[in-house]
């Protein structure tokens, strides 16, 4: 295997993966490319998220397809974590050990020539310098998480996997690692993290794969995924002072696709987003109606996701 | 034999509450025997009694359960394995890393107590002190591996080892003698009754069986336990 830590980009790649446990289907022919520069793995708990990653990992044989990293399988090959960096979301850390001996032993399990200057630089690169002399059984998540990423970190890895790298850290960590990780991608390292949280994965990833109930539901730039996501139906309950007078303007704009008139006042689908939440004042004062709630009905991520996946069949 | 695995190793095995059993128990041997030394002579007829019931019928497969299991199904329960797993080292070197700590624990804490213990109660007589030190090696180093596997393979491995341990060489071995060819213990009084002379031991199984029957285990036990750590899987909480 060419697993030489050299600089030449790595390539993640997916075919026809899937993967069950018993009759559960966690991942169901997912077939995705993760090249050089940051890709968010996005979608909801129990998507699928951490399996795909144990198996870009090689902690996990996909059911049926394949995984390979560099055309070369992924699956009981110990070889690839010369090219590997792995942050797991579970805990994952020898609580006795110090920070420092923990990625100084992931320094020496690597077998690098100066393990103690490799250690040193990566718990410089995540700032637990200051922390290193201490416990890791006393660290924070935070610090839990830095430190984790540091011995993931010491071997310079061309392909840095991360499973919910954000959980449990404050905001300023959040921001550092999020620059941290920008860095590392604009350097052409191949870098995938996994995140239920839109807003984390638009702010760090160039690219994102969107995972829906174990099926890749979209893929592409992420303005193009959030264009997508503003620009689906949107479901809106709205109560007035006079609903059908209100349903009657609605109808005869185009931006609204069907309106009914239910108990609680009106549920509109709404088809432009942006037009209808302008238009809806307007209407409404032009029509003399008085507006007493406009509440979206449907903008949980599962159902935005949902959406994306209905798209994508 | 990876020196980073085995630091890691000692230091999760001895610093974890497991400890006091590993210490506990051979303390208990060698206090007994202390005790029994001061109320009298002792004879070789009671120190093969202490011996083979307590020491080797007791102790042992204990001891063997706490370190073979507790070198490597802590780790893997808790996800910690995943900082040694995620290297680039043959998962097999790791298996027989885990293995060699454990029966190097199952030495100290098995059979040198073993040793001090025969050797306070007859001292060099009919060789039972280094019969009983040799065949608590053997068989410690039989249980290290055998439960080891047995870590790597179930997350019920402390049920499985005491159920073995208690039940299959315990009570099924005492009730049928045919059990007893299967029995690690046995194996390792086999060991004990070839070195020592004594009149008031004899062992139920050959050595002829015994020494084969430890290889075999020791051995597939551990390849087996390298082999299945290369395709341990991780489901993660979805």
């Amino acid at each position: 295997m060419t697993t030489t830590r050299d600089a030449a980009p790595a390539v993640v790649e997916l075919s026809q993966v899937s993967r069950w446990y018993g009759n559960v289907v966690a991942v169901n022919d997912v077939t995705m490319r993760i090249g050089p520069g940051v890709t968010g793995l996005l979608g909801p708990n129990g998507a699928g998220k951490s399996t795909l990653l144990h198996m870009m990992a090689g902690f996990l044989a996909p059911s049926t397809g394949a995984a390979t990293l560099n055309g070369e399988r992924i699956w009981r090959n110990h070889q690839i974590f010369r090219l590997v960096g792995l942050v797991p979301e579970k805990e994952g850390v020898y609580g006795f050990l110090t920070g420092w001996q923990f990625v100084l032993s992931s320094a020496r399990l690597h077998r690098l020539p100066d393990p103690e200057a490799a250690a040193r630089r990566a718990l410089a690169t995540v700032e637990m310098e200051g922390a290193k002399d201490r416990r890791v059984e006393t660290y924070s998540k935070g610090m839990r998480q830095r430190v984790k990423v540091a011995a993931a970190l010491v071997h310079d890895p061309r392909v840095l996997l991360l499973d919910e790298p954000f959980n449990g850290m404050d905001p300023r960590q959040r921001l550092h690692l999020m620059d941290l990780i920008r860095r590392m991608g604009e350097e052409g390292r191949t870098i995938l993290f996994s995140s239920h949280i839109l807003e984390e994965v638009e702010r760090v990833a160039e690219h994102i794969e969107v995972l829906v109930a174990g099926r890749h539901a979209a893929s592409g730039d992420f303005r193009e995924i959030r264009r997508r996501m503003t620009d689906r139906p949107h479901l809106f309950r709205v109560r007035s002072s006079d609903d059908r007078r209100l349903a009657a303007a609605l109808i005869a704009d185009a931006s609204s696709a069907s309106v009914s008139l239910t108990g609680d006042g009106l549920e509109v689908q709404a088809v432009d987003f942006r037009r209808f939440t302008r238009l809806l004042p307007r209407l409404a004062r032009d029509a003399g109606v008085r507006l007493w709630q406009v509440s979206p009905a449907d903008e949980d991520l599962e159902s935005v996701f949902s959406y994306l996946i209905s798209r994508s069949v | 034999m990876n020196t980073v695995v085995a630091g890691i190793t000692y230091r999760a095995v001895l610093g974890r509450r497991r400890v006091l059993l590993l210490v506990l128990l051979p303390l208990s041997l060698i206090g007994l025997a202390v005790l029994l030394r001061l109320i009298g002579d002792v004879g070789e007829q009671s120190t093969v009694t202490l011996m083979r019931s307590f020491a080797i019928g007791t102790m042992l497969p204990l001891l063997g359960l706490v370190a073979g299991t507790g070198v490597i199904a802590p780790e893997i329960d808790d996800g910690t394995i995943l900082h040694l797993l995620s290297k680039p080292i043959a998962r097999p070197v790791i298996a027989y890393t885990k293995f060699a700590v454990a029966a190097s624990l199952l030495a100290l804490f098995g059979a040198v107590p073993t040793f001090l213990a025969a050797y306070l109660l007859v001292g060099g007589e009919s060789g039972l002190a280094y019969g009983f030190a040799l065949g608590a090696l053997c068989g410690g180093v039989v249980y290290a591996a055998l439960f080891l596997l047995v870590g790597v393979l179930t997350r019920h491995a402390v049920t499985i080892g005491v159920s073995y341990a208690l039940v299959w060489e315990g009570l099924v071995g005492s009730l049928v003698p045919g059990a007893r060819s299967l029995s690690i213990q046995q194996w390792a009084q086999s060991v004990a009754d070839a070195i020592s002379t004594s009149p008031f031991f004899k062992a139920d199984v050959s050595l002829g069986f015994a020494v084969p029957a430890m290889i075999v285990v020791a051995v597939g036990a551990v390849v087996w336990a390298g082999q299945r750590l290369r395709s341990l899987s991780l489901t993660g909480d979805e």
